[in-house]
């Protein structure tokens, strides 16, 4: 057993926001105050004591990440871990190695992660990794928006046997690939990329089906309500990075109105067009419209200057970056279900689009008003690595230092951007919001994000009193499961996180019509289609409903 | 999935059988980068009889698995496998700069304990990819990759150039599963509809199998990409006669390779190890996948390496995310260094730098050149495999192992990085690599304890 | 009787890796991996008739190969790898590359007087 005596205790979810508790640990979960036993306590005085992170959208394991890994062993050499008794080697800064990965996310007080793409034909690879990632407790999402079995449902002229039928494939696709949610990139632009067409725009027939993006995210927005999914769909929409793209967020925003839909790197979706066709912030327009719709979820996508990896199922937006800056750049054509494609760039402030994507994020903090509704993410590596989560929190808590940033950029950006403009400043208890609370409430993760009676024994313990960043760099402790796991940012312990799936009902059969389909085309046996409970021993199911 | 067919025999059939004949099906061959996923191999009395929809080699491979197996020695003298692995241990905790080495027909589960006991050893750890296709991940470090799976090619590909390899004598179902003959979603002509191209030294089973067969000069990969990128791109090449050669082929050969490589709908590049290994290295895949990302401004155009062993996909992708580096890593600072060429298995042995070495799943004494063997026959070494072979006759401790996809479970990745994952259909009185090779860590980690 | 300079390629058969899933101790085995593919014209310039061994050098080592007559070009041997095509190359020389000469080890070939193996029908692509 364990007490966490004396610490400022921020669990908005139960409505602490602050005061002075205890909270006891036992058997892995949140106990209230015992009678008597034995216990160990750890004493956070001048702390402040906050449930676990909450990792809600991050490219950390499976077969992208790994080519990105591989591609660029350049991000690693001076980036490393020695291995300890407790912890493995590792390196690798916006593509860290899984054990680092781990580590890295334990050390700033994260506990809990979700994979963000995953297609079903490479599932085994994301939980192979997956498994490898210590620590913390991990889920993947089911990259879903360009395959050919729903795109083939999807074509069903007849309303009533394509919602069923829909419904059906959803939930075999989410066994067979032990996904957690829903994932859409780039719904059919993906597949238009394989023909050579050109843009795909909600309304635009895609190959070789003729369904309209617009049909693929209503079409399985449904089926993830029919099934009462703990988590909607997690939509990466059209056009992600191009200037004006805004018309598309706003149509697919309105096109998803009353379906519950989690909205990814929202970031990426904002721009307005500037002067000659540029850059301009298109923030407060969604912002607004987010604040309209109570049913919807963001995560920001906030960039982050310095190196990234770029990598995604959206194979076009790729090879659109790679010619941006003619850098090394990796393609994958996936059959029948999506592509992928990774590209390392370099963010820079003086680079005007550079400078405008990272005001868009921080003006989506700050515009948004609600903080259950927008939560934060890098889309690591994409904007930025996880890494520098403390930095992003600072920036939405402290206005002066947010100005202090405001003067490294490119002095055209205050044409385009209203951030100068803005003085909101996030309160911790905001902070664990977007940062635990709110991601854990938009998965439908009862026993996480907050440190209510029942709830899981994931706890990190921030020191007080040093600016935001300080803080959030360096935990004093982080409880993992019940045991300590780092204290004063060093690992101290190390074991398995359990991985989380999600327990839909159905049979456990593909369509008989679906499944010949799938034998005639695909490169793969239906039978070793299917990920095997081997790599998932121990699955944590998340009940729907 | 399994089926007992002999419960459901009718009575009518009068013949008494011995035992139950089960039938497995969508079995998994691990020879080849193939994994060709739809074997059926029946079993009786715990011993494979029969093998169905396999290559020649695959099904040699099969029916020869349980066949074989070298006996638990060390220095010649048969012991218990307990013995082995505690010699095993021995040796390399007391090794000062030892060598983990092998992985490629292994499964990525024993592939994992591999690099743990690497790390735990401050040593190396190093794949056959360093001397086959390493050259192409190191291509892939300096200007990436577009490719595909073997599915998009069956279902999509207009047009395919084989450049540098043979598969119908080393992925023989290759051409027939995947790239040539499959009629495919929109291929539905299937080897009718499909342009074959294959650019090679010398005549080949593939190169007939092809309609055009472009014959170059050897070590001329580099000039030859080089060339199509210009061509690709409308370049002036300063070579005014199209009867000139280029490669020892007319230019003329190459202008039309150029133009139905921007024509087609969907082309792939596969490349063996004459582009890898030719003249110049990694300098050439590197030349190959600009050309193929030059293509993409034109029309949808890939490379799919064919890689050889079973799971040589698979242990570049574990050192990957273990490691963060594919092939060539080293410990000795506590934490993965990479560089081919010296932490490769060759420019250690060439320096003769290691004093020890675990070896699994690959086959040194074939594969390696002849100094290369007889530095390793002159230090210790851990050898784990299921069958006799060149290396089981004289490495210092030989540890018999169930065969993997025949007697283990786990993981393989196609050559196209697709994992799949093999089965265990018969019983084997042998442990499997990674049972072996936990044993021989935690007697490491208990003996560093001490 | 005379020499002759070419460069060795080492390169895979159906054969070669349908015999060593047999056995890599077997003479099936050993025989495929000592069958050199060799022009029609350096047969002649070397004095040796299909089936007939030669001897091969490189700067690292030397071994006795069977000549079969193949559709290949003048001065390029093929040999398919394994342990008899690893005594002519050396892994101390890859240029730092971790790759040996594969592909292009320059060699000497020359017959050997004896012809006591007799000439045989051997297929390629068994």
């Amino acid at each position: 057993m364990l007490r966490i005596a004396n610490g400022r205790v921020y669990d908005p979810q139960n409505g602490c926001r602050g005061e002075l508790a205890d909270v006891w640990l036992h058997d892995g979960r949140v106990v209230s105050e015992p009678p008597g036993g034995e216990f160990e306590t750890i004493d956070a005085s001048g702390c402040a004591v906050l449930p676990g992170g909450v990792e809600i959208h991050s490219h950390v394991a499976g077969a992208k990440v790994n080519n990105g890994r591989i591609m660029c062993p350049e991000d690693h050499a001076d980036h490393f871990r020695q291995h300890t008794p407790v912890t493995r080697a590792g390196c690798g800064y916006t593509v860290p190695t899984t054990f680092m990965t781990g580590y890295e996310y334990a050390r700033l007080g994260y506990t809990t992660l979700f994979e963000a793409a995953v297609p079903p034909l490479t599932a085994r690879h994301a939980h192979e990794e997956l498994r490898d990632i210590p620590i913390v407790d991990a889920g993947c999402y089911t990259v879903m928006g360009n395959n050919y079995l729903v795109l083939k449902v999807l074509s069903d002229p007849d309303p009533s046997s394509r919602r069923e039928r829909l419904r059906e494939l959803v939930a075999w696709l989410l066994w067979a690939t032990k996904g957690y949610g829903v994932k859409i990139v780039n719904p059919g632009g993906v597949e238009n990329w394989k023909w050579n067409h050109g843009v795909t725009d909600l309304d635009t027939p895609v190959p070789p089906f003729g369904v309209t993006p617009r049909q693929i995210v209503s079409g399985l927005a449904q089926a993830a309500d029919d099934l009462r999914l703990p988590h909607p769909i997690h939509l990466h929409m059209n056009h992600l990075g191009e200037p004006g793209n805004i018309a598309t967020t706003l149509a697919t925003i309105h096109a998803l109105s009353g379906h519950r839909t989690h909205f990814t790197h929202l970031q990426f979706h904002a721009y307005d067009v500037g002067e000659r066709g540029g850059y301009a912030s298109g923030a407060p327009r969604i912002a607004q419209c987010m604040n309209e719709h109570p049913e919807f979820t963001c995560d920001v996508g906030q960039l982050v200057f310095g190196p990234v990896t770029t990598m995604t199922a959206d194979a076009p937006m790729e090879f659109r970056l790679h010619h941006l800056q003619k850098n090394k750049w990796a393609n994958v054509d996936v059959e029948m279900e999506t592509g992928s494609g990774v590209v390392p760039l370099v963010y820079r402030p003086s680079v005007l689009p550079n400078a405008v994507q990272w005001c868009v994020g921080l003006e989506l903090m700050l515009l948004i008003k609600n903080p259950w509704q927008i939560f934060l993410t890098t889309d690591h590596p994409n904007a930025g690595p996880f890494v520098a989560y403390p930095l992003i929190i600072r920036l939405l808590m402290d206005l002066d230092f947010r100005r202090s940033w405001l003067e490294k950029l490119h002095p055209g950006v205050k044409r385009v951007s209203c951030l100068h403009e803005l003085t909101r400043e996030y309160t911790l208890d905001e902070i664990a919001i977007v940062t635990r609370a709110g991601p854990a409430r938009a998965l439908g993760l009862g026993s996480k994000g907050h440190l209510g009676i029942g709830a899981d024994a994931d706890v990190a313990i921030y020191r007080l009193g040093a600016d935001a960043q300080s803080m959030f760099s360096q935990p004093a402790w982080v409880v993992k499961h019940g045991t300590v796991v780092v204290r004063d940012g060093e690992l101290t312990a190390s074991f398995s996180g359990r991985p989380l799936g999600v327990d839909v009902q159905h049979d456990r059969r593909l369509a008989p019509d679906l499944a010949e389909y799938f034998e005639k085309y695909s490169s793969v046996e239906l039978d070793n289609y299917v990920v095997e409970d081997e790599y998932v021993p121990d699955l944590s199911l998340v009940a729907c409903g | 999935m399994p089926d007992t067919t002999s419960s459901q025999v009718p009575l009518e059939n009068v013949t008494p059988r011995p035992t139950d004949i089960t039938v497995h099906r969508s079995v998994v061959c691990t020879f080849c980068g193939c994994l060709c996923d739809d074997i059926e191999v029946e079993v009786q009395d715990n011993q494979i009889r029969k093998v169905k929809k396999a290559c020649l080699i695959g099904r040699n491979k099969i029916m020869h698995s349980q066949s074989n197996s070298p006996r638990p020695t060390i220095q010649g003298r048969e012991v218990s496998i307990a013995d082995t692995i505690a010699e095993a241990a021995r040796i390399l905790r007391t090794a000062k700069f030892p060598l983990v080495y092998g992985l490629s027909s292994a499964t990525t589960e024993a592939q994992k304990e591999l690099v743990e006991i690497a790390e735990i050893l401050d040593g190396n750890l190093d794949n056959p990819s360093s001397y086959c296709h390493g050259p192409g991940v190191m291509a892939r470090q300096q200007v990436g990759l577009a490719t595909c799976t073997l599915g998009e090619v069956k279902n999509r590909a207009d047009l395919v150039i084989f450049w540098g390899c043979n598969p119908m004598e080393s992925h023989m179902r290759h051409l027939s599963r995947y790239s040539s003959q499959p009629k495919g979603l929109f291929t539905g002509e299937g080897r009718k509809g499909r342009k074959i191209i294959a650019i090679d030294i010398r005549p080949t089973a593939t190169t007939k199998a092809a309609d055009q067969f472009i014959q170059v000069e050897p070590g001329t990969t580099f000039e030859t990409a080089t060339v199509l990128r210009a061509l690709v791109r409308g370049l002036k090449l300063g070579i005014s006669d199209d009867n000139a050669l280029v490669a020892g082929v007319p230019l003329r050969v190459w202008r039309e390779l150029a133009e139905a490589i921007k024509s087609c709908k969907y082309g792939v590049i596969f490349f063996g190890l004459g582009v890898t290994q030719c003249r110049g290295r990694d300098l050439n895949p590197e030349q190959l996948s600009v050309l193929v990302r030059e293509v993409n401004d034109f029309t949808r155009f890939y490379a799919i390496p064919m890689r050889g062993h079973g799971n040589v996909a698979g242990c570049n992708q574990v050192m990957g995310w273990q490691t963060g580096y594919p092939l060539a890593v080293n410990f000795s600072r506590g934490y993965p260094r990479y560089n081919p060429g010296e932490f490769s298995v060759l420019g250690l042995l060439g320096r003769k730098e290691i004093d020890a070495a675990l070896i699994v799943a690959t086959d040194p004494g074939a594969h390696l050149p002849q100094d290369s063997v007889r530095y390793l026959r002159d230090i210790p070494t851990i050898y784990l495999e299921p069958h006799n072979n060149t290396t089981t006759g004289w490495a210092t401790v030989v540890i018999p192992v169930a065969p993997a996809g025949v007697a283990a479970a786990g993981t393989f990745y196609r050559m196209d990085n697709i994992p799949l994952r093999v089965k265990k259909i018969v019983e084997s009185p042998l442990p499997s690599d990674e049972e072996v090779l936990r044993s021989i860590k935690e007697k490491i980690v208990h003996a560093q304890d001490c | 009787m005379g020499g002759l300079s070419g460069l060795l390629v080492t390169v895979r058969s159906s054969k070669q890796g349908a015999e060593m899933m047999t056995s890599k101790l077997s003479e099936d085995y050993l025989r495929e991996i000592s069958s050199l593919r060799i022009n029609a014209g350096d047969m002649q310039t070397l004095c040796v008739a299909d089936g007939q061994r030669a001897r091969m050098k490189s700067p690292y080592g030397e071994v006795t190969v069977t000549c079969h007559t193949a559709d290949v070009p003048s001065g390029l041997f093929f040999l398919p790898l394994g342990p008899l095509a690893n005594q002519l190359f050396s892994g101390a020389n890859t240029e730092g590359t971790g790759v040996p000469d594969w592909k292009r080890q320059r060699v000497t070939i020359e017959a050997l007087e004896t012809t006591s193996v007799p000439v045989e029908e051997h297929s390629h692509d068994a």
